[in-house]
């Protein structure tokens, strides 16, 4: 071809297929696998990696018993079956106990019968967080989320359900002070004002309308005593309690930490830094060893609800930094938006800011629970019965002694659902977030 | 409200401090600090009343008592006639040694891990997937129970090495023993010793000191080197290979060093029931290192994955249009973008690694908590100043990993802008 | 799809097309997957040659000119540029991408190095050019694409337009025999298209080897010695400049023409 040579297709080509080498099993194959001689002598040491891993852990876990009562009849179930004198793992430790391990003492083999509360209440939660997981869903759905707030705590602790009613009202009647405050005299002093309602109808009003309520009204459910609130149930407990309740500290944190309100700001920073500075650990003793001193004496204080108390205000730091992150990146004219409506600060954050920045931090703050609900493991140190610490007492007992990997294996792959799928939830939605408008 | 605080002039009407901007916000932070600090005052008044009612009033003194307990894993001179401050600076060290050994073994296994993750080769890239999908979404404590397990239950007993049809042998030409309650590991000795430089609070060998003055002698003169070597690049275009003359100039001088003070190796030896002599790693030291490891590995490797995948294709594919190398490329082009994105998380990784350590107290390695909030508070009962003060310091350890932070922070801005 | 007018006279006297062959593509296929990009491409290029290569997109304009320094892998046929044949030999490839220059549509200059570092950083490191050797080069050709005053200024820094004219100032300093622009205006306002089209005219009438994807009508009537249209995969039509505009032969063409001229 010259340059002077002018070419016009008459007849366009159609499409041919790749060459086999590059398509279908082999091209993925040599692509992906084999594509240099490095590539390839990878692929086969990683295909001896797994093998050598694969085959001592895989026949373990396969070939294991599921129902015995006891190690010792495991090892001679293993003896009978397998003739090469190996052991394999004894599931029928989990099957053993799975009540405990899940329900805990409370709900597991010291008052069977109970099981249907932590189910019932898990269930609630699921109704109650679909809405906000799921924003298509019916919004009628969030009076399912107020009132689970009110009825897992009863499910789990039992009690007269007028305690949780009371509350409840308590609150309500604090929202209306709110509001008839905020008409008449000024949004500010309703602030205060309203806080004041709920403190004196908490602690003058709660105990003798609820307990009246009670005595014309009996419902009631068996209580438990928190020491006794234990297995998966007392870590998820835990996880919910504190994500629920860090929420609306952690919203007043961020909004603290953006404020120009310079000791607004400093001590929001403060209380933020200094909370994430330390261990959990170090807070979860403060819950079991220092918070009895920090009250009157005559407070009676519950463990676990100590316990929850700290890693609440754990989470509701961690979970600040987030939602600052999401009122950061909202554009500076949704502000400017606002204030040129002449809305007040309050209502500019209720009805523009706060419902973008926090639909924007879910996916941080599913992170944050899956941190939370992982480190509800640490109870186990201050000898709260959470998983780990129900192993130990099952592994204390004759009939399981010496019996570690199936347990661990157990509680890991229990975990493991839970934060797995809640990560993959998180990262669904983080792509969601990404294409979809903002 | 409290109205009384700022003084009304002339002009000044009551309603103002709501709805005067200028008064706005200050009414309202006098009322948060007010609440604030009503609510302090009242926690500190009843721990004031309750610590006063069992007797103990707020103080350190106890920190100069005998601690009388054990501490075996040990940084510095330690024994149970020490006082307590003396066993907490041990817990501390213990601390800072975890973490430093976690930090540097995460790193590694991290960055080797994150670059096998974005491997084209299909079956390393799925099984890095794999490794960080099961070990980040299981609490690091049940890691760290299950590492300590493996070594306490599969790794031989001490005894087991003994007699003529010994059961475990030691590896490496006799030098290292494997067991259940620790690893030994051979110990530097020297024939010609310098002694010991008492520094107040520990004492620190010499023969340790001479050979940091001569390996920080080497670096420096590696470092002098490749600056030679630029400054030959920019005048000729050639840069003359460094690598083997560095290796050169840091090694032979320590190897010297170590000859002239008659370095020999001190294997650990199997004596009664236990190895005596060497370096002993003990086995909940073990147990910690690796589970905060193999946990924290599973973030770094996502860190330098999101890092290197920060940097658009578009960059890469102008570095080879340019001629460039993908060698060359990634150093010259890809990482240093990324670095900008991966060490901040790699720094926030660090801090968690370091308070995760805290997690030693469940499995009885003594560090901090161990030992301060621990026996230590056990046996004195100061249980306020004993928390107070482990929640001090590990404060102390983060602001400072933070500050480092801010300060690369502040810096990569003011260079790329 | 801009049709900015190149306004200023054109020294043709130095754009000359010799005989000799930079480039030769024979029956060159690629397919993504089983998708069939590519389509028994044969294309000559001669020393000295500016070609405009034209197409809707999708139409696999882009991967062609990529497979030309290998940014893109090339299944069947083979390409052979200044003699050297493109095969996996990373030997061969070195030698090809560091005779071959090109710029992107994003421009692609790297952030965290200033203007005259992007420069120097391949000659440097490939060419193996003393630095200050590489600085002198590298203010020689700022000072042609008229930006060097904005040397020691990040990417960053700069416009769309000045950041395009380093793009190209960038591989210039490799000395190339042969240049590639992969839609170089796409991604710029209307103001500073005209720049970069002056930069790339400048280029031309120095005799440089340039293959262009562009939408740049003005500038191929009035620049290029040859015209190439592509579609689905193919080389659908190609002619001189004014033949092309004032007579295209195929219906693809026409409606392609229709469109992008517009009216």
């Amino acid at each position: 071809m010259s340059n002077t040579l002018s070419f016009v297709r008459t007849e366009m080509l159609p499409q041919k297929t790749p060459p086999a080498s590059s398509v279908g099993l082999q091209g993925w194959l040599r692509e992906n696998l084999f594509s240099s001689v490095g590539n390839s002598i990878l692929t086969l040491l990683t295909l001896g990696f797994l093998a050598l891993i694969l085959s001592n852990i895989l026949p373990w876990v396969l070939f294991g018993i599921w129902d015995a009562g006891s190690l010792t009849e495991c090892r001679a179930m293993f003896a009978e079956r397998y003739a090469d004198g190996r052991e394999y793992a004894c599931w029928a430790v989990v099957t053993d106990r799975w009540d405990q391990l899940i329900f805990g003492y409370s709900f597991g083999n010291l008052h069977e019968g109970l099981y249907w509360r932590p189910i019932v209440g898990l269930a609630l939660i699921l109704l109650a967080l679909s809405p906000i997981l799921y924003p298509n869903l019916p919004r009628g759905l969030y009076i399912a989320t107020a009132a689970s707030i009110f009825l897992y705590p009863w499910l789990i602790w039992g009690g007269s359900i007028w305690g949780p009613l009371t509350l409840a009202l308590c609150i309500i009647a604090a929202v209306f002070a709110y509001r008839a405050v905020a008409k008449e005299v000024s949004s500010l002093i309703a602030i205060p004002a309203s806080l004041l309602v709920l403190g004196v109808l908490v602690f003058f009003a709660m105990s003798p309308v609820s307990s009246g309520l009670n005595a014309v009204a009996p419902i009631e459910l068996q209580p438990v005593p928190s020491r006794e609130i234990s297995g998966f149930v007392l870590s998820i407990t835990i996880g919910i309690v504190a994500i629920v309740a860090s929420l609306p500290i952690a919203v007043f944190l961020a909004l603290g930490r953006q404020s120009n309100l310079f000791i607004v700001n400093k001590l929001s920073t403060g209380f933020i830094e200094i909370i994430r500075g330390v261990p959990l650990i170090t807070l979860i003793f403060v819950a079991t060893i220092l918070l009895k001193y920090f009250l009157p004496s005559s407070v009676n204080l519950d463990p676990v609800v100590a316990v929850m108390v700290l890693v609440t205000l754990f989470t509701a730091a961690y979970i600040a930094e987030v939602i600052r992150g999401g009122l950061a990146a909202l554009p500076k004219g949704q502000y400017e938006a606002a204030d040129a409506l002449g809305l007040t600060y309050w209502q500019a954050q209720r009805q523009i800011i706060l419902p973008q920045a926090l639909k924007i931090s879910i996916p941080g703050i599913v992170s944050n629970f899956i941190s939370v609900f992982k480190d509800t493991t640490l109870v186990s140190i201050v000898a709260l019965n959470d998983p780990l610490g129900i192993s130990n007492a099952i592994r204390s007992n004759s009939d399981w002694n010496g019996i570690v990997w199936e347990l661990y294996g157990f509680i890991a792959i229990v975990f493991w659902i839970f934060c797995f799928s809640m990560s993959r939830y998180s990262m669904s939605l983080e792509r969601k977030l990404q294409t979809g408008h903002r | 409200m409290s109205d009384m605080t700022s003084p009304p002039k002339q002009s000044f009407k009551f309603s103002m401090l709501l709805y005067d901007s200028r008064y706005r916000g200050i009414t309202i932070q006098i009322f948060v600090l007010v609440m604030v600090l009503g609510s302090l005052g009242w926690l500190a008044g009843n721990a004031a009343t309750n610590l006063a009612a069992l007797g103990k009033p707020l103080r350190f003194d106890f920190l100069g008592d005998t601690a009388s307990y054990d501490i075996s894993q040990r940084l510095i001179d330690y024994k149970s006639t020490d006082s307590h401050g003396r066993a907490v600076l041990v817990g501390l060290l213990n601390t800072l040694l975890v973490a430093f050994m976690g930090c540097v073994a995460a790193t590694i296994l991290g960055v080797i891990g994150g670059v096998l993750r974005l491997s084209n080769n299909w079956l390393v890239s799925r099984l890095v997937a794999v490794y960080v999908e099961i070990f980040r979404n299981i609490p690091v404590l049940l890691w760290i129970f299950v590492c300590m397990f493996t070594i306490t239950a599969i790794a031989p007993q001490p005894r087991d090495f003994r007699g003529d049809n010994a059961t475990a042998s030691m590896l490496l030409n006799d030098s290292v023993a494997v067991t259940n309650r620790g690893i030994y590991l051979p110990e530097p000795l020297f024939s010609r010793p310098l002694g010991d430089l008492n520094l107040g609070i520990f004492n620190m060998s010499i023969e340790l000191l001479v050979l940091l003055v001569v390996l920080f002698g080497g670096v420096y003169a590696a470092r002098w080197n490749n600056a030679r070597a630029n400054r030959i690049q920019v005048e000729t275009g050639d840069r003359p290979d460094t690598t083997w003359a560095n290796v050169a100039i840091i090694v032979v001088p320590l190897l010297a060093a170590l000859l002239a003070m008659g370095f020999h190796i001190g294997k650990p030896e199997l004596k009664g029931f236990n190895f005596k002599g060497g370096v002993n790693m003990s086995a909940p030291l073990i147990g910690l290192w690796l589970g905060l490891t193999l946990y924290t590995t599973t973030y770094i490797i996502e860190a330098v994955r999101s890092g290197i995948q920060s940097v658009s294709k578009g960059q890469s594919e102008a570095a080879f249009a340019l001629g460039l190398r993908p060698g060359r490329t990634m150093s010259l082009v890809i990482l240093p973008q990324a670095l900008r994105v991966i060490i901040p998380q790699l720094i926030s990784q660090y801090l968690n690694l370091t308070k995760n350590s805290s997690l030693a107290v469940a499995i009885g390695y003594m560090d901090l908590v161990s030992t301060l909030g621990g026996i230590t508070l056990n046996q004195t009962g100061r249980e306020m100043e004993a928390i107070l003060m482990l929640m001090a310091i590990y404060l102390t350890i983060s602001l400072l990993i933070s500050a480092g932070m801010n300060w690369y922070n502040t810096r990569v801005k003011l260079v790329e802008r | 799809m801009s049709d900015v007018a190149v306004e200023r006279q054109i020294d043709r006297s130095k754009m000359q097309v010799s005989k000799e062959v930079a480039i030769e593509i024979v029956n060159m296929n690629k397919w993504y997957g089983q998708f069939h990009v590519l389509r028994d491409i044969n294309l000559t290029v001669h020393k000295g040659e500016r070609i405009v290569i034209a197409g809707p997109s999708g139409s696999g304009k882009s991967t062609m000119i990529r497979c030309i320094n290998r940014l893109e892998e090339h299944q069947q046929g083979s390409i052979i540029v200044d003699g050297t044949e493109l095969t996996s030999d990373l030997k061969n490839i070195d030698k090809i991408r560091s005779e071959v220059g090109m710029c992107f549509q994003h421009f692609n200059l790297f952030p965290h190095l200033t203007i005259l570092e992007n420069c120097t950083l391949a000659p440097i490191w490939v060419r193996k050019v003393p630095k200050k050797e590489a600085e002198e080069t590298a203010m020689h050709f700022l000072e042609k694409v008229k930006i060097p005053d904005q040397a020691n200024k990040f990417p960053g820094q700069l416009s769309g337009g000045q950041q395009q004219r380093v793009a190209i100032a960038r591989s210039l300093c490799m000395k190339p025999r042969i240049m590639l622009f992969d839609e170089p205006t796409s991604a710029l306002d209307p103001e500073m298209i005209k720049e970069v089209l002056d930069t790339m005219i400048e280029l031309a009438e120095e005799g440089m080897t340039m293959l262009c994807v562009t939408h740049e009508m003005g500038f191929a009537r009035q620049v290029a010695n040859r015209v190439i249209f592509m579609d689905q995969g193919q080389i659908v039509e190609q002619n001189e400049p004014e033949e092309f505009f004032n007579n295209p032969k195929s219906e693809r063409t026409k409606l392609f023409l229709s469109q992008i001229l517009g009216h």
